[in-house]
């Protein structure tokens, strides 16, 4: 069981007016944004080398022979980014007992009733939904596609288990295009999110609505360190 | 006579004279990757190209043949005790002879098998299936199917759809290479090179339809020689192949090098092609039409006033000094 109000390196409220709620550090959300970019990139190039209709995409890369040869090495970049990035998220996404209770409510927070929702730290049950969903979707991609990666693993598994890793590597992409489209509307949705990973920081009215056991926690340090405001 | 429009023969020199060439685009009956494919101009006989493996006697003249004829240059390898060279196939080497000892356990005899390996031409191509590039793989009506280089994007999925463990891809070009079934001979009314080149006819060309009647005659031969199973090689599994084998043990075709007792394209094949592709674009699709709908219709979840102002009061409160 984790702190539920545990807060991340860098997160703080800058004395202003508005004061600002800093959510991503500048390091994050560039770190987001590569593993983002990548992510892009290799749904361009997979879904092109998977679905004719889409196989014109390939252009974008130089054409097929190129399409085919960036595309794990841009895999390859995602891992590494993901896991830079999963390194400072995977306590912040650790499960407690407020998710339940969160998940519960998640009618409410549809029906745009979020005053019925617990309050939750820096993560709600449906973020952490989506980290643990990427990071092992990631997993099964890495390990399906260096099966498939013919140019220096081609002959290091037999042709059976090549066409099982095709398989498990298609599904485990329309999963994640269906975990994708889930984060970019819940933060096109929760109008302000973009800003947290644009910008790096929110307003204390979107931390008190959504974020309130976080903002409780590092409204209480600035205290503690009696930061000076304006 | 009406003019012949594929070889009928890979024997020396047939006649080019007269000949309607073929295999242009307007016989091409499969694509990869094509669901709108203009239907083919005419339709050509089904050629074929029959491997009598009991007249083969291991010589190599038809890799040689090949080899010459494609103008590939296989590396030179070292002997490791079997009659094998090279070791398998490769993006330089379409064909292959495979030898195997068998113990016959009815005779007590040791049998010497020798299957000339290769793309067997199948007429329900599963590496075509596979192909994700536009007109890197097509078949023609006559049932040759040909890897288009132009086209090929060296991804390797053809090897995962290929029953029968033929394609190779290049590590220099990184295309997919397998035999053609010579068919920048065949479109000019030339046999195969490999056909043309075998000293005993072991290998022989010609419609698909003599080259069954003349493995039928084949195999009363042989059952009349003892060889009771004898029969002929045309998995129905693959919808029939274009290259075909007579062996006097039909029963158990393993025994020849591992070949495929009943072929098919494999199921996961199938599935990753057919039913979990549509179901997944679908539930993709699904899910950004709800998304946009629900974003176009639904109420964006905005932070109040109200939230505002308590989140500003807490802060007052928190502050060292500040307000009781």
């Amino acid at each position: 069981m984790s702190d539920p109000a545990a807060i991340e390196q860098g997160d703080e409220i800058l004395p202003g007016n508005p004061p600002r709620v800093v959510r991503y550090r500048g390091a994050t959300r560039l770190n987001h944004w590569i593993t983002a970019a990548c992510m892009v990139l290799l749904l361009l190039s997979g879904v092109a080398m998977f679905w004719p209709p889409l196989f014109f995409l390939t252009a974008l890369f130089g054409g097929g022979q190129t399409a085919r040869f960036l595309h794990p090495w841009i895999g390859v970049t995602l891992v590494i980014s993901f896991a830079v990035l999963a390194r400072q998220f995977w306590r912040g996404n650790l499960w407690n007992r407020t998710d339940l209770d969160w998940t519960a409510h998640m009618g409410d927070l549809v029906a745009g009733r979020e005053e019925k929702m617990p309050e939750v730290g820096k993560f709600n049950a449906g973020q952490k939904f989506i980290f643990w969903s990427m990071a092992l979707l990631i997993l099964a991609m890495l390990a399906s596609g260096v099966v498939i990666w013919e140019e220096y693993f081609g002959g290091m598994t037999s042709i059976p288990i090549q066409r099982e890793a095709l398989l498990v590597h298609w599904l485990g992409a329309s999963l994640i295009m269906l975990v994708l489209i889930l984060h970019i509307y819940a933060a096109i949705w929760v109008r302000g999110s973009f800003d947290a990973m644009i910008r790096g920081w929110v307003s204390p009215g979107w931390a008190w609505r959504h974020h309130r056991l976080w903002f409780r926690r590092l409204a209480a340090r600035s205290a503690d360190r009696g930061d000076a405001r304006v | 006579m009406a003019l012949p429009d594929s070889p009928r023969t890979a024997v020396s020199n047939p006649p080019t004279q007269g000949f309607i060439e073929n295999l242009g685009p307007g016989d091409v009956i499969k694509r990869s990757a094509t669901d709108r494919l203009p239907p083919p101009t005419r339709e050509l006989t089904p050629v074929a190209k029959l491997i009598d493996v009991s007249k083969c006697i291991g010589c190599k003249a038809c890799q040689s043949a090949c080899i010459e004829w494609n103008d590939t240059h296989p590396a030179i390898e070292e002997n490791v005790g079997v009659y094998m060279n090279p070791h398998d196939l490769t993006p330089d080497m379409f064909t292959l002879m495979r030898f195997a000892e068998w113990d016959n356990p009815d005779t007590g005899n040791l049998e010497w098998l020798i299957r000339k390996d290769g793309c067997m031409h199948c007429a329900e191509p599963g590496c075509l299936e596979a192909c994700p590039s536009p007109g890197a793989i097509v078949q023609y009506s006559n049932g040759i199917v040909d890897f288009n280089h132009d086209n090929c994007i060296g991804c390797g999925y053809c090897i995962k759809g290929c029953p029968f463990d033929i394609p190779r891809v290049s590590k220099t070009d990184h295309k997919a290479y397998k035999c053609t079934l010579c068919s920048d001979r065949v479109a000019v009314g030339q046999g195969p090179a490999c056909a043309k080149a075998c000293p005993t006819k072991a290998i022989t060309f010609g419609t698909k339809e003599d080259m069954k009647a003349l493995a039928a005659e084949r195999v009363v031969d042989l059952k009349s020689r003892g060889y009771e199973n004898a029969g002929l090689y045309d998995p129905e599994g693959v919808g029939g192949t274009h290259v075909m084998y007579v062996l006097h043990h039909a029963d158990k075709p393993h025994i020849y090098s591992d070949l495929a007792d009943k072929p098919k394209v494999s199921p996961v094949v199938h599935a990753w092609k057919g039913v979990t592709k549509t179901a997944g674009l679908a539930a993709v699709g699904l899910a950004a039409v709800a998304t946009l709908a629900h974003g176009l219709l639904g109420r964006a979840n905005k932070v109040s006033a109200e939230d505002d102002a308590h989140a500003r009061e807490f802060l007052d409160r928190e502050e060292p000094g500040g307000q009781p």
